[in-house]
């Protein structure tokens, strides 16, 4: 825990003017140094993209800004592989895995959650479009004060007795989903000094193939806080980015009950080629 | 199906961050056997970072064939009964690292084709999930034939091979960077 040392303000020098402008110690890096880096590197992803370099459409594994990462970003390329066998395929999730009632996120416990009720709904498609169906879809997210119910969250905002805040469900037929929950609140962390985390719901998704695995972060329109946030920010591409950010849907609101909000996944391939004679069996599976 | 339709453009992944340890975490998830079962092995390996500390919070999936090498496609890993292997299974590491997980040895899914273990990696620090392979030690005349590793410089492809434990298990560590560091795929 290196940084646990450098959190309180006592590290910061003896004030005279400008003395917050020397980064002498992480400790007191200000979002004005992180909001500096962050825009030196979306300045010079510009510049690529007008010198005709593609869009980048997933964050960067070495993005500096996130602290956390510089030790545990691959510094070699990944390396490129075609997926074989059973990465072709994806574990079975079911009915006996999820219950129904674990969609919903304000029934359990004793009483209602503190906070503004919201319904998540959308559907899981593939590369191709195609729905992505009963397939497991798991969340996790801050009570409404932006306090996560993990012992490590020591943030001094309170617990919800009421609220925990994990949810799962399976996908429909047509690749569909829907929680209901509360809106979380943003939350602080310690990437430097007065760092907020824009309010976000943890999303893990599986699809048809184990290489389409992905756990990710949906976020609500128009949080001031995004152009501020190194985790966000690792994603480079502001198209990109919007694709995490759900839409306000008021097909989806319900009188006098929730907000509803919008937000679709489309995860990478497939890779498989799906032919009748290649289907099943020929690969080794079994029923 | 071949309507020319234009691919979509995929969403990105993002951290798992810190929290996800009362969420993703359940009952029996690292166990793809119970332990002790005839035919069960100890998986288990050390994250490391750049600077050689074990990370204390990385979690890991794994995704497999059965001892046979078939590619199973049953529910009820997350409400595992006991006896129904389901070839997937998720583990944290603990405070020091280290991750375990019961499983089989996994079979080749082709006659002489190499056999592993397909891993999903996740972390505080780690910006989007990576992928990677296990491969079992023992058919050194599979591995030499396998596509991936033959791609491979020698000393990196090592780090895709578990090492078989005195007890039958198989230990195999992930380093985000280093000179041992992990080779990750990208299959797209």
């Amino acid at each position: 825990m290196p940084h646990t040392t450098t959190e309180t303000d006592e590290l910061v020098p003896a004030a005279e003017p400008k003395a917050g402008h020397t980064m002498a110690d992480r400790a007191v890096e200000t979002q004005q140094d992180l909001s500096a880096e962050i825009n030196g590197l979306a300045g010079a992803y510009a510049q690529a993209l007008k010198d005709g370099a593609p869009a980048e459409t997933q964050p960067r594994l070495d993005y500096p800004p996130y602290r956390s990462s510089i030790l545990r970003h691959p510094t070699k390329s990944l390396h490129h592989a075609d997926p074989e066998t059973i990465e072709l395929y994806s574990p079975a999730f079911g009915h006996q895995d999820v219950h129904a009632l674990e969609a919903d996120l304000t029934i359990q416990h004793n009483g209602e959650p503190q906070g503004e009720r919201i319904i998540v709904a959308g559907k899981v498609l593939d590369g191709d479009g195609r729905p992505v169906a009963g397939q497991l879809v798991e969340i996790w997210q801050a009570n409404a004060s932006g306090r996560y119910i993990h012992k490590r969250d020591q943030h001094p905002a309170p617990l919800d007795p009421n609220f925990t805040g994990i949810g799962r469900c399976i996908t429909g037929p047509d690749g569909s989903y829907r929680f209901t929950t509360i809106k979380p609140g943003a939350y602080p962390w310690k990437n430097h000094l007065n760092a907020w985390r824009p309010a976000h719901i943890h999303f893990s998704m599986f699809g048809t193939e184990f290489t389409q695995r992905i756990i990710t972060q949906m976020y609500f329109p128009g949080d001031q806080l995004f152009p501020l946030d190194p985790i966000y920010q690792t994603i480079v591409d502001q198209d990109a980015r919007d694709r995490l950010v759900a839409s306000y849907d008021h097909s989806l609101t319900e009188p006098e009950w929730a907000l509803g909000y919008n937000w679709d996944i489309v995860l990478t391939g497939p890779k498989r080629t799906w032919t009748e004679n290649e289907a099943l069996g020929a690969e080794g599976d079994e029923e | 199906m071949s309507n020319h339709t234009t691919p979509l453009v995929p969403t990105p992944g993002q951290t798992v961050g810190p929290f996800y340890g009362y969420a993703l975490p359940f009952e029996k998830d690292n166990e793809l056997l119970a332990p002790g079962s005839a035919g069960s092995i100890r998986l288990q390996g050390t994250v490391y970072d750049g600077a050689g500390e074990t990370v204390p919070d990385a979690i890991l999936e794994i995704w497999q064939p059965d001892a046979e090498g078939r590619i199973v496609q049953k529910t009820g890993s997350l409400v595992r009964d006991g006896y129904t292997f389901t070839g997937w299974g998720r583990g944290s590491v603990g405070y020091s690292g280290v991750f375990t997980f019961t499983t089989v040895n996994p079979g080749p899914t082709e006659p002489g084709a190499a056999p592993f273990i397909s891993v999903a990696i996740f972390a505080r620090g780690l910006t989007n999930r990576l992928f990677t392979r296990i491969y079992l030690p023992e058919d050194t005349a599979a591995l030499a034939n396998d596509p991936l590793l033959a791609s491979l410089d020698p000393e990196r492809r090592d780090t895709l091979i578990a090492r078989r434990d005195p007890d039958g298990g198989l230990t195999w560590d992930i380093h985000f960077q280093g000179a041992n560091e992990t080779v990750f795929l990208d299959f797209q």
